[in-house]
């Protein structure tokens, strides 16, 4: 209708019946240029153009796989313990060398001089000097090392001291031997030897003390079998020849497993409690929060004292209390107690977001005129209330689950989460750790994909906060 | 004027008092009601403490059980025990014959707290200057590196910095031939560096990301054109209007960093082989010593609750904007 029909001079007793008819619509007046977006195809091209939170994305979706497909592709049994194979590094390809029977230990006695000093009192037994020239006298093998060095004037015995570092005064390492006598100038060592590199100090000695001097050597235990061994495989076996070796890629730990398989193994734990933990939580605090939220008054009341309860108490040390609590008999596994006792204490944050959400929600306009129209409870909260509330939720879930997966390696690595021999990524750090200064990689692989993992999930958190809700958007 | 001032003032510390009694309060229920979970808790765990080799016929067990009333009725030893933690008294410890928890907490809390003192210096200095370095430098490199840094230290577990710390220090101390930094144990204030800063690093890393927004956010407030158009030096207005209205943040961060440095202790103490609080804590949860973990629960509990109180009031006092008796549900 146009405005000049009001302004028009004409008496309203001419006016035909004609001019109340609708006005025919000519063309379209009125339209969306582009078509249109919905609230999360918008989120999704916003987190799209993100690359971060895209990256993020690939690598949850990685890591998922991993651990899901993981045992497929790499089928070696995480709990197979192979003890001649511990503590090894990350290898590709594996093989192993057949030594050669290691020829008779004669000791070697030094016949020109005297087995104790005649005089013991001339010689003070810590200036006594280092031994010299010591040396290995066959080729060094996982069997057996000798070593040899010439005789110290003054000294009644010797010691031997074997280490996986350079001895400096005072950590020589572990005494692993005594020689008797000041002319016996050899000792054979057999005691567990392992592939590597090892350091032996000999210190020469005088009743009972030991002298400051001492002598190093480095010794390469090769990759190696014995003869012995290697017939048990092959019957056929010569020395000198290489046999093939299963390969870790990550390396074993200390009990001779694979690595990579506990890692997918310790995955899946990991990932589990990761992702239930904070699934069923956040289901727990959405429906607490929004029966709160919704009915308001007393309701409200008892439960948000009960949120606040809750809230109250210390989070690490009532989950390890929990723990405690339902922390099973011999056997199992403790992933369960772990899980509700995270649960038990994780849902009043999603709660009092969505009671706020729904609170705020409740009062707006396109709710109200819901309500106008005869909506009822039901329609309101699944048609309105809820959805409305996802976004924000959907980032807290976001943001929950790094610190559900943290959770989990903090208690794992004090040994108060996952019980052994089940893996999980913190009990595999804390099995680590304990030889982090010598074989590095047992930490390294597990606390590397801890930290990517969290690092992807906070990154994707971010990402997903700034697509979803503008308002909120960080200033970075 | 001046009686009109003096009333205010009055009124103010009044409202003032009731909001710390009323708080002081809700912190007592507060942690009656963890004492009173925690009891219930130790008492729903299955078996009892007087399992395995010290009870070892009836007349030792009736005896031990009379030594830790555990012959009363529940909701006798439940009075009991509130009584007297009421009166400060946590029992006895059960693996170690008569060692008390009061003495436990005496002589291990003060070197937990020591290095959580050091812990929150490090991670607010920590974060006050990367956070100011990254906002003013803001877009560029160093805002970047910093905000790298950030999301690392948010992301990598306290263990793994604390195992890698550790390696690095053996390497140099092997390479100095001398030791530089202790790498574990107590004792000299040196022992503290390292782990205090480990304890420290991921609340610096969420203290460096609030001062840096915060900061940000202040940049274009009205009060800061002003000061420009004053013709104020970019290093005055930095000093005296943008670092002190930004830190405000900060310190409302610290009542949650003070909870996770003390239960990050746990992991530290024990990398680090340091005679704390926490690692005793872990300890007694190994044994399933009951009176320690309940008395160490309760302390810590209580701990945490009185510091977020006293965080708040600090925080009601040094920023006059906020009305700490209005506005502010309990």
């Amino acid at each position: 209708m146009s405005s000049s029909s009001y302004s028009s001079s004409d008496s309203l007793a001419l006016q035909s019946a004609s001019a109340f008819e609708p006005a025919h619509r000519t063309g379209q007046t009125q339209g969306l240029s582009r078509p249109s977006l919905s609230y999360w195809k918008d989120a999704w091209l916003r987190l799209k153009k993100n690359k971060q939170a895209l990256l993020s994305l690939w690598i949850i979706v990685g890591l998922v796989a991993f651990s899901l497909l993981g045992p497929w592709i790499w089928s070696a049994d995480p709990s197979e313990q192979v003890l001649s194979r511990i503590s090894e590094g990350p290898t590709l390809s594996s093989s192993v060398t057949v030594l050669p029977p290691l020829p008779e230990y004669q000791e070697v006695i030094r016949e020109d001089i005297p087995a104790y000093p005649e005089d013991p009192s001339v010689f003070n037994p810590a200036q006594l000097p280092a031994p010299q020239n010591l040396r290995i006298i066959t080729a060094p093998s996982p069997e057996g090392v000798q070593l040899q060095w010439e005789p110290v004037a003054g000294a009644d015995g010797y010691t031997i001291y074997r280490g996986s570092f350079v001895p400096s005064s005072g950590q020589l390492g572990i005494p692993i031997g005594d020689v008797d006598a000041g002319n016996k100038v050899s000792y054979f060592d057999q005691f567990d030897i392992k592939m590597g590199t090892v350091h032996y100090a000999v210190v020469p000695k005088l009743s009972g003390e030991e002298s400051q001097e001492f002598a190093s050597i480095e010794v390469t235990i090769p990759r190696a079998m014995t003869l012995v061994e290697a017939q048990l495989l092959r019957p056929d076996v010569q020395p000198g020849q290489s046999l093939p070796q299963v390969a870790h890629p990550l390396g074993t730990d200390y009990l001779g497993r694979d690595l990579l398989a506990r890692i997918i193994a310790g995955a899946r734990v990991s990932l589990f409690i990761g992702f239930i933990a904070p699934l069923l939580s956040v289901a727990i605090g959405i429906v607490i929060g929004g029966i709160a939220g919704f009915f308001g008054g007393r309701t409200d009341a008892i439960l948000m004292r009960v949120t606040d309860f809750v809230l109250a108490l210390p989070f690490l040390l009532f989950m390890i209390l929990f723990k405690v609590v339902l922390g099973g008999g011999p056997g199992e596994n403790g992933i369960i107690p772990m899980l509700i006792a995270m649960i038990a204490l994780s849902w009043t944050g999603p709660a009092r977001l969505t009671r706020g959400q729904i609170l705020q929600l409740r009062e707006s306009e396109f709710v109200q005129a819901s309500k106008l129209l005869g909506a009822k409870p039901l329609y309101l909260i699944f048609r309105h209330l809820l959805p409305n509330t996802l976004g924000v939720i959907l980032v807290s879930l976001t943001f929950a689950i790094p610190s559900a997966i943290f959770t989990e390696a903090f208690l794992s690595f004090i040994g108060m989460g996952v019980v052994p021999p089940t893996p999980s990524w913190g009990s595999l750090c804390n099995d680590g750790i304990q030889t982090f200064l010598t074989h590095p990689h047992e930490f390294i692989f597990p606390a590397l994909i801890i930290s990517i993992t969290v690092l992807a999930f906070n990154l994707l958190g971010d990402g997903l906060r700034d697509a979803l809700d503008p308002k909120m958007r960080s200033l970075s | 004027m001046k009686a009109f001032d003096l009333h205010t003032l009055i009124i103010w510390e009044n409202t003032m008092l009731t909001y710390i009694l009323k708080r002081l309060a809700a912190g007592a229920l507060t942690v009656f009601f963890i004492a009173s979970v925690t009891f219930g808790a130790m008492h729903i765990v299955p078996g009892d403490p007087l399992m395995g080799n010290k009870a070892t016929n009836a007349e030792i067990r009736a005896n031990l059980a009379r030594k830790y009333g555990l012959d009363l009725p529940v909701h006798q030893q439940y009075l009991r025990y509130m009584g007297n933690m009421m009166k400060g008294d946590f029992g006895i410890s059960f693996t170690q014959q008569n060692r008390s928890v009061n003495d436990i907490i005496v002589s291990h809390f003060p070197i937990s707290a020591s290095l959580g003192v050091l812990a929150v210096i490090f991670a607010t200095i920590g974060g006050i200057l990367f956070g100011s370095l990254a906002a003013v430098f803001r877009g560029r490199a160093t805002d970047r590196t910093v905000m790298l840094l950030v999301i690392l230290g948010i992301s990598v577990p306290s263990f793994v910095f604390a195992a890698l710390l550790q390696f690095g220090m053996t390497e140099l101390n092997q390479w100095f031939g001398s030791e530089v930094l202790p790498i574990g144990g107590w004792g000299t204030p040196l022992h503290m560096l390292m782990p205090a800063l480990v304890l420290g690093l991921g609340t610096m890393a969420f203290l460096t990301r609030l001062k840096r927004s915060s900061l940000l956010e202040i940049v274009n407030q009205d009060y800061i054109r002003t000061a420009k158009a004053k013709g104020l030096s970019p290093l005055h207005i930095f000093f005296s209007h943008q670092l002190r209205n930004s830190v405000l943040p900060v310190i409302t961060y610290l009542g949650p960093s003070i909870a996770a440095i003390t239960t990050g202790g746990f992991v530290v103490e024990s990398v680090f082989a340091i005679p704390g609080l926490g690692r005793y804590f872990v300890q007694a949860v190994q044994q399933l010593d009951y009176t320690v973990i309940m008395g160490l629960t309760v302390f810590y509990g209580a701990f945490l609750v009185f510091m977020v109180i006293v965080v708040d009031i600090v925080y009601g006092l040094i920023d006059p904007r906020i009305s700490l008796t209005k506005g502010k549900s309990s």
